[in-house]
């Protein structure tokens, strides 16, 4: 229903909570206990607080380069929490809140920020695959993740997380179509945060919108406001059901913006106006998301203060843990190329030492 | 014993693995309801099911990147490429993703799959169907290459791929599909990934071989009868089995690498290299390749330029047993 109602190609985009944290679309707010949507704020908070620190210390030096979250947590919060905990995250890079959500720690992210392979070691029973950095090509891992869901009889779903600029890959094709063709329990969710580094999303494609892309893979598509928790639960509930019962993927555009750059190392004043940042600015959706919570008589303003207050202390002291993690043992890079150590990495490794031990290093 | 050509092995191999184990699945381009171009899966959907045999869309980077997520959910997905030449567009995954998993989460995940692919010139192909790619793979720190030459190591090492909680590159000589045949016994065995086989003795001159090449090496050498060769099957291509040519290299001191991969950065010029670290002191002439000119396979009627015949080897080893320094 919601696809029709709200289809892509008659422009119409899926908003529940207005950016004042009005109800607009009263009849189609989701009934969310309220310890799940305080853990979602929770998050989002702990999430907006360590991604601001991260720029911080790396403009100190202190961190490696860092992608920024900062304005899409909604986006990536309000679909993780329509999934269920069997389900399985498949990420692209910017999606620090949903692996938040999802039981990666931030010790374990900032580790990896840091430049810590053990940071995408995720706790057992944590079902989140590491950051993938090559654009595009994780949506086949999530198909293939629900074909063995699907095969095993298992009531599992996959949910991954695409950019805008990722729509622009070939394999977001492939994944889609081999999602769509199978009736694979997957959720695709576009964060279309308007920018791949400096490329305008208007300059990446013809298509009006992304979430009509999904009509040519015969699978429902729907355009939402990223920026409204609410709406992206909405719609990642209704994929997460058709998943369940085998109708296949969803493809979601969540319309969002990155307030912040693209990677600590780009400048974005360089590609966009100020004034394009401040009309997003008044979108945030933790504003809106604060303001509903507290109609709801769920949070008061002085548990607010207390929530940032505690992550930052959260934060500050994660990051003193990381940062005196030192580096990792010389072995662990050798150790983890197979199961078993081949002859010729044994050689190495024993001839890097045999050398280190001989110059006294 | 029945014998059997390698490509009715590698169907052997298929079928018992599937049956044995009911977490491998096999899919790929027309692998499915066709039983694949050269028929290796012959029958297997029928026997199955489509959900563990069925064929993919015309998408290597699909079949591949699906690959990952159904090794992570618990199943061994045994996928074909239908020609190594098409492998390509699945490179990405496979060194990005394939090869990295395990080390990327530092064991929390690790890709027990195989990807099979026909390999090799000399059956008068299109564009793009006699590449030989080794190199590309064996390249990449992650990936094991597995490359057989006989019916009964077919088997015996696809059994092992399959078992092998790594990602394997599973390489077929097409051209010998359907060549010979040779016993295969009947029950599953498996062939050691990481060993290389001597295939004859010998005290003069050690030759190096893989996939087709095995055979005309063969043919070359029983035409040759006054150099007593010692002829390696290399088998594995990664991780290489550095023992078994060091210890034949410094019996006979000298080398001969056959291979139809290019030339310059080739595997032969890996296989130098440990011979001249390893086996320096015992050489008594420069090791030699005799590999893949650095051009593109031609089509047809310029191949035969290309592909490397026995004749060709037997004149390089009279050349090497005559070379005084």
């Amino acid at each position: 229903m919601i696809f029709k109602d709200f289809d892509p190609l008659k422009g119409k985009m899926l908003q529940i909570l207005d950016q004042n944290g009005k109800l607009v679309q009263p009849k189609l707010e989701p009934t969310i206990d309220k310890d799940i949507l305080l853990k979602m704020y929770h998050t989002m908070v702990l999430g907006r607080v360590s991604d601001d620190k991260a720029i911080q210390y790396q403009r100190q030096g202190r961190m490696l380069t860092y992608a920024p979250n900062h304005g899409q947590e909604a986006a990536q919060v309000g679909s993780i929490a329509a999934m269920k905990d069997d389900d399985w995250l498949v990420l692209a890079f910017r999606e620090l809140n949903a692996m938040l959500y999802k039981g990666v720690t931030l010790e374990q992210s900032y580790l990896y920020w840091y430049g810590n392979e053990m940071g995408s070691k995720y706790d057992e029973g944590v079902r989140v695959l590491p950051i993938n950095v090559p654009i595009g090509s994780q949506i086949n891992h999530a198909a293939g993740l629900a074909y063995a869901a699907k095969l095993q009889k298992k009531d599992e779903a996959a949910i991954v997380y695409i950019g805008d600029g990722g729509t622009s890959h070939g394999e977001f094709h492939e994944g889609v179509n081999f999602s769509g063709l199978f009736d694979l329990p997957v959720v695709i969710v576009i964060q279309n945060n308007q920018y791949a580094i400096s490329t305008p999303r208007r300059k990446a494609t013809k298509a009006k919108t992304l979430a009509q892309k999904a009509i040519a893979y015969g699978i429902p598509g729907i355009q939402v406001d990223g920026n409204d928790p609410l709406a992206m639960y909405l719609a990642t509930s209704v994929a997460r059901e058709r998943a369940g019962k085998g109708e296949g993927p969803t493809l979601i555009e969540a319309v969002t913006y990155r307030m912040g750059p693209h990677t600590t190392s780009d400048n974005p004043k360089l590609y966009r106006s100020d004034e394009e940042v401040e009309e997003w600015k008044l979108k945030d959706p933790l504003i809106r998301f604060k303001a509903y919570l507290i109609e709801k008589g769920y949070l008061t303003e002085e548990e607010d203060e207390q929530l940032y207050k505690d992550a930052k202390e959260n934060v500050k002291q994660t990051f003193q843990k990381v940062e005196t993690s030192g580096d990792v043992p010389l072995e662990d890079i050798f150790r983890y190329t197979y199961d078993e150590m081949t002859p010729n990495l044994n050689e190495q490794l024993d001839e890097y030492k045999a050398y280190l031990e001989k110059a006294g290093a | 014993m029945a014998t059997k050509t390698l490509l009715e092995a590698v169907n052997e191999a298929l079928d018992q693995s599937m049956e044995q184990d009911q977490s491998v699945v096999v899919y790929g381009e027309d692998v499915g309801f066709e039983g694949g171009v050269f028929r290796t899966t012959a029958g297997l959907q029928e026997k199955y099911g489509e959900g563990r045999v069925f064929d993919s869309p015309i998408a290597e980077a699909a079949i591949v990147g699906s690959a990952v997520g159904m090794a992570i959910n618990g199943l061994k997905p045994v996928v074909e490429m239908q020609f190594s030449g098409f492998s390509l567009p699945a490179y990405n995954q496979i060194v990005t993703h394939v090869a990295r998993f395990r080390n990327r989460s530092r064991g929390k995940y690790h890709l027990p799959l195989v990807i099979r692919m026909p390999y090799g010139g000399g059956v008068k192909a299109l564009e793009h169907h006699s590449e030989s790619l080794e190199t590309l793979y064996a390249h990449i720190p992650g990936l094991k290459l597995v490359i057989p030459s006989t019916p009964y190591d077919a088997k015996g090492l696809l059994i092992s791929a399959i078992k092998d909680p790594d990602p394997v590159i599973f390489m077929e000589p097409k051209r010998i599909y359907r060549a010979f045949k040779q016993e295969v016994p009947e029950e599953m065995y498996e062939v050691p990934i990481g060993k290389a086989r001597i295939v004859k003795p010998g005290k003069d001159l050690t030759i190096i071989a893989w996939g087709a090449l095995v055979r005309e090496v063969e043919k070359a050498m029983k035409n040759t009868p006054d150099i007593d060769a010692e002829i390696i099957d290399l088998r594995t291509i990664s991780p290489i089995d550095m023992d078994t040519i060091v210890e034949s290299v410094k019996k006979t001191g000298r080398v001969l690498i056959v291979h139809e991969a290019y030339k310059t950065f080739g595997p032969g010029a890996e296989l130098v290299s440990i011979v001249n670290e390893k086996a320096f002191v015992y050489l008594e002439a420069p090791p030699k390749r005799l590999a893949g000119f650095d051009v593109t396979i031609p089509l047809p009627r310029g191949e035969q330029y290309f592909i490397i015949s026995p004749e060709q080897i037997a004149f390089e080893a009279k050349q090497l047993m005559a070379f005084k320094a």
